[in-house]
């Protein structure tokens, strides 16, 4: 059975380097990859009226920047790898996200970056990755 | 005497109590046109608040509250039979995970719940309680329970028949379900009903929205640093206003949207804390409430005094019928018209059932109402016009006074909520107005900007002047919304009930279901 790879990507240097870690490995053992960008969002954020009557043209627009900014370059930058590439773009909670996106595209194994953030702010309330190395469904390598 | 106060409490609200320092700076033109207002604008105020002939009960309370009575009798209980379900499309559990990133039903409510509690669950209810005693409080939650089942139907017609532009954006509210769905029942007149309703809504959002809460900011913040001139206030809080409305400026909005729940909660919160320090007194306080509720307990005007001030409370504060809700809670993503409406019966619950309640219980358990020991009959003051209160405080400061009798500090953190809750209606009505203001004369940058430029004015008047005529003017105008509103309900109701059979016979086999 081929690897299926999900890469979180947000297009930061910690992403490009798991996006690279990924396609090498999913090259020598010949898996597909999914590269996948998660919008934060939740659904119990306070947002005011004109927000509200917006919301769905801003999503349209979000989603069209991600495609074009993020995910457009990096299939055209992976299209001669030889490996396979799809995309997913998905909004809400980062980690949650990533994890729903593996069990639903039925990845074998998850990859994020890390950007090696020792501060405060992530130490008390977690990063992506730390919140990943406890709840991935799949085996998930963190590459520095 | 009674139809004084009764028009005092009603067509202001607590405004005549609260901020009588401001209506005492008069002007030469703050009375030109205090003049020509009344006289022209005196006869409809008057007709929208005018009592049955013989009582002192308003007839535009009792147009709500036989509105509320009767959807709650025609969808058979609505607000307490889906309740249940409301909570757990709140929480989500019925949201397709695939919408992720659109307005959730919680976003839609929240943002509805911001530009209803305000003024009226703090100072209002400090008003219908000095007058009508804690037997309004009785009243004012039944009134409270029937409001659901009016927000239930015009929030679902606020969904079905709102519009969905090509490029995403979505307008909805009784305007429009007063013109397309009475064309689709193949009625005549809807045209005519979204016409007044929005040249009522513009009034009531300049007035009601706009004036009124910029001028009880003014006086809160007088009671609190000193008296200083009311434009200053106006002119900031229109720079604000404008930022955010016209500017587009987000970050204030997103401060204020965020800042003003967490000030209802630590409102709740401070409430139950002081219930629970005198908790040996809460048995006694529900039995004031309801021994009240039936005898008066010696207040003026009896039984019927404490009905009039609760039932009146309930309907000026949760604005059920009103139809200002239909607007707010239109942009939700749902498949299911009904699923808002469902949604929207919680927010009566909160504002009145639970908020006012809490304000309520507060004054009464703080002792903050004199009554007579022997007789266990409430003493009225001097004027015999409401009951006597510890310090003579009334409205907003009664509230103040019985939160400060057990901590201190809170009239601070109160005066801080009353600016917020002030500002964040400010906002949703400003919404308002501007969507009954483009259904009118048409959607496009200049006409929005016109209004947005005409509001931001009507705050620094508001903060300035002592407009007290122009100030009923609004209120009832906000009324002669529900007057619109209402009609146009009676005649879709059995939209809504179809809607609702529907949903529910698919809820039951399964059909719908819960994603989580």
């Amino acid at each position: 059975m081929s690897e299926k790879f999900v890469v979180g990507y947000d297009g930061s240097d910690a992403s490009n380097r798991a996006l690279e870690f990924a396609v090498a490995r999913a090259k020598s053992q010949g898996g597909s990859i999914v590269v996948a960008h998660v919008l934060e969002w939740s659904p119990y954020s306070f947002l005011t009226p004109t927000e509200l009557e917006e919301r769905h043209k801003r999503r349209n627009e979000e989603l069209a920047r991600a495609k074009s900014a993020l995910m457009d370059p990096v299939v055209e930058k992976l299209s001669d790898s030889g490996v396979e590439i799809s995309t997913e773009i998905k909004y809400g909670h980062i980690a949650k996200t990533l994890a729903t996106v593996c069990s639903d595209t039925g990845a074998t194994q998850m990859v994020i970056g890390r950007d090696g953030e020792t501060s405060i702010g992530s130490r008390v309330f977690g990063s992506v990755a730390s919140t990943l190395a406890q709840m991935a469904p799949v085996p998930c390598t963190i590459v520095p | 005497m009674f139809r004084n106060l009764t028009y005092a409490a009603s067509a202001a609200a607590g405004l005549a109590m609260t901020s009588a320092p401001a209506w005492a700076q008069d002007g030469s033109i703050d009375q030109k046109v205090n003049e020509i207002f009344a006289s022209s604008t005196g006869w409809f105020v008057s007709f929208i608040f005018s009592p049955f002939p013989g009582t002192s009960f308003p007839w535009i309370v009792a147009w709500l509250v036989v509105a509320a009575t009767i959807f709650t009798l025609y969808f058979a209980f609505i607000q307490f039979r889906a309740f249940p379900h409301s909570i757990s499309l709140v929480k989500g559990d019925y949201s397709d995970p695939n919408d992720a990133g659109e307005v959730s039903h919680f976003q839609a409510l929240a943002t509805a719940l911001s530009g209803t509690v305000g003024l009226g669950n703090i100072a209002g209810v400090a008003v219908a309680v000095g007058i009508g005693g804690p037997g309004a409080t009785f009243w004012m939650i039944l009134a409270g329970l029937m409001g659901m089942a009016s927000k239930f139907t015009e929030c679902t017609l606020g969904v079905k028949y709102r519009n969905e532009y090509e490029d995403g954006t979505v307008s909805g509210g009784p305007m429009y379900y007063l013109t397309k769905g009475f064309a689709e029942r193949g009625k005549p007149g809807g045209k005519i009903l979204a016409v007044m309703f929005s040249i009522f809504c513009i009034l009531g959002a300049l007035g009601g929205g706009n004036m009124f809460q910029a001028n009880q900011a003014h006086a809160q913040i007088t009671n609190v640093v000193g008296d200083y001139p009311g434009w200053i206030t106006g002119i900031i809080f229109a720079g604000v206003v404008f930022a955010v409305i016209v500017g587009g400026l987000k970050s204030i909005a997103k401060v204020t949207e965020k800042v003003v729940p967490f000030m209802g909660v630590m409102y709740v919160i401070t409430a139950l804390i002081i219930i629970l320090m005198n908790f040996d007194k809460i048995g006694w306080a529900f039995g004031q409430i309801f021994e009240g509720a039936f005898t008066g307990l010696g207040v003026a005007g009896g039984m019927v005094g404490a009905l009039i001030q609760g039932f009146k409370r309930a309907a000026f504060s949760n604005e059920a019928g009103v139809g200002s809700a239909a607007i707010a809670h239109s942009a939700v993503k749902t498949k299911e018209p009904i699923t808002e409406g469902f949604v929207s019966l919680l927010e009566p619950f909160i504002d009145t059932v639970v908020i006012c309640t809490m304000t309520a219980l507060v004054i009464i358990i703080t002792g903050q109402l004199i009554s007579d020991p022997e007789t266990g009959l409430y003493v009225l003051n001097e004027a015999g016009s409401a009951i006597a209160t510890v310090d003579g405080n009334s409205g907003v400061a009664l509230t103040s006074a019985a939160f400060s009798s057990a901590f201190g500090w809170f009239k601070y953190i109160l005066a801080i909520a009353v600016i917020l809750f002030a500002f964040s209606t400010m906002i949703s009505w400003s919404y308002y107005g501007l969507k009954a203001w483009t259904f009118l004369f048409g959607e496009g940058k200049t006409t929005e900007l016109v209004f947005k430029v005409i509001f931001c004015i009507f705050v620094v008047i508001g903060a300035a002047a002592s407009l007290g005529p122009v100030i009923d003017f609004s209120d009832a105008a906000i009324f002669a919304m529900a007057v619109v509103n209402i009609v146009g309900l009676y005649v879709l109701m059995p939209v809504v009930k179809a809607e609702l059979e529907s949903y529910m016979s698919r809820l039951k086999s399964g059909e719908i279901k819960k994603y989580t």
